[in-house]
């Protein structure tokens, strides 16, 4: 049914589009070739600023390099414009890495920031070259040649326009709702829990810098051939910030939204253009005053989801699949010994140690339950397990290999996952896509495959391990739903279902029982004994005494980050260094 | 390259780096304390500018009715908000207070006064119509979204900044002015003349920091705009009204962007849409300085001021490509120095 409902909207846009190139004046084709040519640019902000969070001031400049690189390629050496195009692909894809790998790095707001900096240096270097024509642009470019078809009007242009456009849609549509899709979502909302389950952040950042910038490139080899003159004027600052506005208006992360947002803003302009002159008795670009305010009242509104919320109504709600074969459970080497080893490891903090040389081991199919009062380091404990924080000291075993210093996302694939104490699911997507996500690292399904729908069947098996997962958990009734609209002791049962979608040996689980109310606890705990007489092992660091004391194989008491106790729940009950730091001191 | 002509460049650089360096400040300020990073504060020294330059021709630039309307709207959005509230008296005085002053004060150039003769009167009218636009500004955008994330709020920043240099071309015209400098007299320095103007200018700005950084260390209410910046729900547990504080550092922001355009209007010729130029030169200095500290963030402005004016007698054409491309070596710096952290306020 849903998927009726998705074909049949791509065939109708295609519909409407072809016969629109065929029937329209020559008014509204050239109408639409500018919306399609912003609606390209405007994709790539969707993926980057909406869907990965990435914001970019930058696009227009990227615009202006495809632009530029088939000018010189076809006016100034005279080859054809296919190569101008592979040129230009090129060129915006070097550069995009380079820039990337300088800024991707930098914390949210440099970013932008630095976007906006290095695009209005590419203006300057567009406008004072008199190679490129300098200000004044330079003219002649040859139409662009399909066989012994020449594309040198509008409406012939339409065509390849509209094809590029809707079949980028497409593929990134096919893109955002494939894994990737979801590793993106999952590193706008948090990018230490998208890493936790094996994103590989930098990585996907400059895949996405570098898609949005190629999108742009290939709008600009349109706009040069469709134009057959290029100036530095519409590759300035203004329009880099108009194609962001098209992303925002067109609602974050709806490949949609980028052709409702630049459809949008371009009529808009074009008629604010008429009326306002008119109206303000004089002329000039006073249609920035509206789209100004326009912007401000819809972040005012709903911050930056702008139309987005129209297309929430059809989102995807998944349906249950039947997969051909069941996800394989990872290969991963066993040893003999004990699964983890904690040896001497130590964090300090400037002066104060908050771990100091704790030491203890992890046995295979147990329970392991770390204790202690508020500011016993049991939380640092768990950050440097899960490489959130580095190692003072010491060294972390796991199947007899060093895992203090391999990159976070490195983690789940050994087979170490992890829960999160204050829930980290994304909030406005399914509780069914967030536990896939805890799959990521079990399937390589690429953006490329991916796009052109190549290894779905893996896509199949991931959701049916997501789903085998939910049902273990007793959520089946839930799975649909959005995460954020479930109850806390739900959401926490779909943080485990997510952690077990990874198939780990070893499930870590911060305060699991925190915030539960009585029966949840009690359900909780039958939970992971079961998962325990699966073969799975547990390290949990927890607050709840009669939670852990019931449940666990082995404890570990922490004081003041030393190692107080280890050893059997009854041994440590009635240990008298143990009373004295959770009851202030034993009557004698 | 004779010593000269290094002397001249040297001299020009300086200058331009002073009113970056005021810029830079702005821009800090604006950003520790609401998380805003306040592309507009450029327009403020074009409004300035422009101001200026429309009152020493003897007319009354229409950006005051710009104030009025703005006043009004804000004045608006906080009798809603009085409606709302069950005590109501403070929404109430701060509605008087946009929509009044504004207002008292437009139909007093308008129809009293018109524009004043004196050169101080000049620019203390410049003043008080170009400050008051920043509470106001931040009151009408800012403060409805005050709880989005730094990017939502610089997509707003960026809107806001497209609304005012439409403004601009709307109240200014998109010829660009020049003022007469506020000093016409050089001082002798050996071989060269320095025009009184310029080391007006570096003495102004150099006064404005210093008064800045006094206010920051030493007055009540400056220790509660830093204790707003480093958190703002700690600040407002101990009696600290965050609106407060944020409507005071957009004022301290309007009245410093309102100053440079004073300043920068003698010394080069300023159009409606220069403002985004000039606020990007701060911008390099404020990240030079990361963004917080700011004297890092003035040394930087005066770094950006040298190395424009040099680049621009090596390489006139290149001089602004080659300063915003400067801005990719710090960025490489700053990727390696400070590890990448979750944006998530």
């Amino acid at each position: 049914m849903k998927i009726a409902v998705r074909l049949g909207s791509w065939l109708a846009a295609a519909l409407l589009i072809g016969l629109g190139g065929l029937y329209m004046p020559d008014f509204y084709v050239t109408l639409l070739n500018y919306i399609g040519l912003y609606a390209l640019v405007a994709l790539g902000l969707v993926v980057l600023t909406g869907v990965s969070g990435i914001t970019s001031f930058g696009q227009a400049a990227f615009v202006g390099v495809g632009a530029y690189t088939t000018t010189v390629v076809t006016v100034n050496l005279g080859l054809s414009p296919w190569l101008g195009l592979g040129a230009g692909l090129i060129v915006s894809f070097v550069l995009a890495l380079l820039l990337g790998m300088i800024t991707l790095r930098l914390s949210g707001h440099y970013l932008p920031l630095g976007t906006i900096c290095w695009s209005v240096s590419l203006y300057y270097v567009f406008g004072n070259m008199s190679e490129l024509g300098g200000q004044l642009g330079i003219g002649g470019i040859p139409p662009i040649e399909i066989f012994d078809w020449t594309l040198d009007t509008g409406r012939s242009m339409y065509c390849l326009i509209w094809i590029c456009t809707l079949s980028a849609m497409l593929l990134t549509d096919n893109v955002l709702r494939s894994r990737i899709g979801r590793a993106m979502r999952a590193l706008k909302y948090n990018g230490e829990m998208a890493e936790s389950f094996g994103v590989n952040a930098a990585r996907m950042k400059l895949f996405v810098f570098i898609y949005a910038a190629v999108l742009a490139a290939l709008s600009g080899w349109l706009y040069a051939h469709l134009l057959r003159f290029v100036n530095p004027t519409p590759f300035g600052i203004t329009m880099s910030i108009e194609y962001l506005f098209m992303a925002v208006v067109g609602g974050s992360g709806y490949v949609w939204g980028a052709l409702l947002g630049s459809a949008v803003i371009t009529i808009l302009k074009e008629v604010l253009q008429d009326i306002l002159p008119s109206l303000l008795g004089r002329t000039g670009n006073f249609e920035i005053i509206a789209f100004g305010a326009l912007i401000i009242v819809l972040l005012q509104v709903n911050r930056d989801k702008g139309f987005g919320l129209l297309f929430e109504l059809f989102e995807w709600k998944p349906w249950r699949v039947e997969a051909a074969g069941k996800l394989s459970k990872p290969a991963r080497a066993q040893s003999a010994g004990p699964l983890l080893s904690v040896r001497g490891v130590t964090r300090t903090f400037g002066g104060l140690i908050a771990v100091n040389n704790v030491t203890f081991d992890v046995t295979r199919g147990s329970i392991v339950a770390v204790i202690g009062p508020n500011g016993a380091g049991k939380s640092t404990l768990f950050s440097l397990l899960t490489r959130l924080l580095d190692l003072s000291g010491g060294h972390v075993l796991f199947e007899g290999n060093q895992v203090d210093h391999i990159a976070r996302h490195e983690l789940v694939r050994r087979g170490i996952s992890r829960s999160y104490q204050h829930v980290r699911l994304l909030p406005d997507r399914t509780v069914l896509e967030n536990v896939m996500l805890g799959g990521h690292a079990r399937t390589d399904r690429g953006p490329f495959a991916a796009a052109i729908g190549l290894k779905s069947e893996q896509e199949l098996q991931l959701q049916a391990e997501a789903e085998r997962q939910l049902s273990r958990l007793g959520l089946d009734a839930v799975r649909g739903e959005l995460a954020g609209n479930l109850s806390l002791g739900q959401q926490r049962l779909v943080e485990i279902a997510r952690a077990l979608a990874s198939s780990p040996t070893l499930l870590l689980l911060d305060e699991p029982a925190a915030g539960l109310r009585h029966s949840e606890k009690e359900s909780l705990a039958r939970l992971l004994a079961e998962l325990r007489s699966d073969g799975m092992t547990i390290l949990l660091v927890e607050h709840d005494m009669r939670f852990v004391m019931g449940l666990a194989d082995n404890i570990v008491v922490l004081n003041f980050g030393m190692m107080l106790a280890e050893g059997r729940p009854r041994e440590v009950r009635s240990n008298p260094a143990v009373l004295e730091a959770y009851l202030g001191g034993v009557p004698r | 390259m004779t010593s000269e002509i290094v002397l001249i460049l040297a001299q020009d650089g300086l200058v331009n780096g002073a009113i970056y360096a005021l810029l830079a400040l702005a821009l800090i300020l604006v950003f520790t304390v609401t998380r805003v990073i306040y592309v507009p504060q450029g327009e403020f020294v074009t409004y300035g500018a422009l101001t200026f330059a429309a009152l020493q021709r003897g007319y009354v630039p229409g950006v005051v009715l710009f104030l009025i309307i703005t006043g009004l709207i804000a004045a608006a959005m906080e009798i809603r908000r009085a409606t709302l509230q069950s005590s109501p008296s403070r929404s109430l005085f701060s509605a008087s207070l946009y929509a009044g002053y504004p207002l008292v004060l437009g139909m007093t150039l308008y129809y009293i006064t018109g524009a004043p003769k004196s050169v101080a009167m000049q620019v203390l009218v410049t003043l008080a119509i170009v400050a008051p636009l920043g509470p106001i500004l931040w009151r009408i955008v800012f403060q409805p979204m005050a709880t989005a994330n730094v990017l939502v709020l610089l997509i707003a920043a960026v809107a806001l900044h497209l609304v005012l240099t439409g403004v601009g071309l709307l109240a200014f015209g998109p010829d660009g002015a020049r003022t007469e400098p506020l000093l016409d007299v050089g001082v002798n320095f050996g071989v060269i003349s320095i025009p009184a103007q310029s080391i007006a200018t570096i003495a102004a700005s150099l006064m404005l920091i210093v008064m800045l950084f006094w206010a920051f260390t030493f007055t009540l209410r400056g220790k509660a705009l830093r204790a707003t910046a480093v958190n703002s729900v700690g600040a407002r547990l101990v009696g600290v009204r965050p609106e407060m504080s944020a409507t005071v550092c957009f004022l301290l922001a309007g009245l410093v962007g309102a100053v440079s355009g004073v300043l920068i209007s003698a010394i080069t010729t300023i159009y409606y849409d220069t403002g985004l130029l000039i606020a990007l030169k701060g911008f390099i200095g404020a990240i030079i300085g990361a963004l917080v500290s700011y004297p890092l963030g003035a040394i930087g402005a005066i770094a950006v001021g040298l190395i424009e004016s040099f680049s621009s007698f090596w390489a006139s054409a290149f001089k602004e490509a080659l300063l915003f491309g400067l801005i990719i070596p710090v960025l490489l710096w700053l990727s390696v120095t400070r590890p990448m952290k979750d944006e998530h306020e």
